[in-house]
């Protein structure tokens, strides 16, 4: 999969769940479908749940990569 | 049979039906739930709430009955989910047997029968649930409430593998897995996965990000199908783990699994063959877990057989990837 351009950017890194899959469902909320938000997530617990959260409202993970810590993941509003 | 409606033989609290007299009738304590309290003359009325959900609009009515039936005006949400009315004068069993009826809510039972079953929310909303617990409560209460066994019978489902109901416990228990697989055109190498499992039973390929994949490690949670960004890792089948012989209690024991990945619709079935061995084979005043030991786990199972072989060997493993 190549490099998707994304509309918008969030760093959680250091957010808690679930406050981080909050903020990243409000951000999305600004976002038209179709556009993409890229994330920032610790792995651990944020990484185990945010993303099947993400999922579960209906959002596609387009990329994840991983950064050392953390993942940086794309999402496309679905 | 005084001790239809009295809590086991331990509360050793008589209760004469002469001096109720007419205004009770047999059948309304015949099904028990009347469990006799410390205070003169007061009962605990156990109300039937297969799964603990209830519809607000009876959970209303019950309080209003609840509000003018308790002489303390209090109600206990029972360990096992169903609410208990406390301080009801036992001639007024007759009027609030019919007052609940009349919105639909039944008593329940004391004794040795099976119980009402005991669920967590299940699949319908729970994120982690992988069976409808809920529908399963439901359908053992219409299909099992009230079967007479030689000691008290309780039952549970839990939706996945945290086991909130407790299946471990129970006299049978039933506890939702689901099998995971993976298809390796549609992996990315992402690593969500080796991140998602909590029981080390995924690692990521240092090269490609793939997972490598220990079946005896996997619990059959789903959280790597759920983390999975593609959909490579997919639920082959659904079903529950079956326990039996668990109890808590004085002398608390721990079950036995005897099924895996067996499917909602062999569950009545499992349930209908386990209560006629018990009948036939335990004594009065045995749980099962104790005949188990008596009898021997393997008479069960051979007896079994025609049901459990519709799920998977308690040793099972999902191939590997």
């Amino acid at each position: 999969m190549g490099e998707v351009k994304a509309n918008a950017h969030l760093d959680l890194r250091g957010v808690m769940c679930p406050i981080n899959f909050v903020k990243a469902k409000l951000k999305l909320e600004t976002l038209e479908a179709g556009e993409v938000l890229e994330l920032v997530l610790d792995s651990g617990e944020p990484i185990q749940n945010v993303p099947k959260s993400i999922k579960e409202e209906g959002h596609k993970i387009l990329e994840v990569k991983k950064e050392g810590e953390h993942f940086r993941l794309k999402i496309q509003k679905g | 049979m005084t001790d239809h409606f009295i809590e086991d033989k331990t509360t050793k609290v008589n209760v004469n039906l002469e001096t109720i007299g007419e205004r009770v009738d047999f059948n309304d304590l015949k099904s028990g739930g009347f469990i006799k309290q410390r205070q003169k003359d007061l009962f605990t009325v156990r109300l039937r709430c297969p799964g603990g959900r209830m519809e607000t609009k009876k959970l209303v009515e019950i309080s209003k009955i609840a509000d003018k039936y308790s002489k303390k005006g209090v109600v206990h949400f029972s360990f096992r989910q169903s609410l208990e009315i406390l301080y009801v004068d036992y001639k007024e069993f007759r009027n609030i047997v019919s007052e609940l009826e009349k919105i639909g809510q039944k008593v329940a039972s004391c004794g040795p029968r099976v119980r009402v079953p005991t669920a967590c929310g299940g699949c319908e909303y729970n994120p982690n649930g992988l069976t409808d617990t809920q529908g399963m409560a439901e359908m053992v209460d219409q299909k099992f409430f009230g079967t007479p066994t030689p000691h008290k019978f309780k039952t549970s489902f839990s939706g996945c593998p945290i086991d909130c109901s407790r299946t471990k416990e129970m006299d049978f228990g039933f506890q939702g897995i689901v099998e995971p697989v993976w298809e390796d055109p549609l992996c990315t190498g992402c690593t969500i996965c080796s991140e998602a499992c909590k029981e080390d039973a995924i690692v990521s390929d240092p090269d490609t990000g793939k997972p490598i994949f220990d079946p005896k490690k996997c619990i059959f949670c789903g959280d790597c199908i759920r983390a999975c960004p593609t959909e490579a890792w997919k639920a082959k089948r659904y079903g529950h783990i079956v326990r039996i012989g668990g109890k808590h209690g004085r002398h608390p024991m721990e079950s036995i699994e005897v099924s895996t990945f067996l499917p909602d619709d062999k569950v009545a079935d499992a349930i209908q063959k386990t209560v006629e061995w018990y009948n036939a084979n335990g004594k009065r005043g045995e749980r099962i877990g104790n005949t188990i030991k008596r009898v021997g786990i393997q008479k069960y199972l051979d007896f079994m057989e025609p049901v459990f072989k519709h799920g998977s060997p308690v040793n099972y493993l999902a191939p590997g990837v």
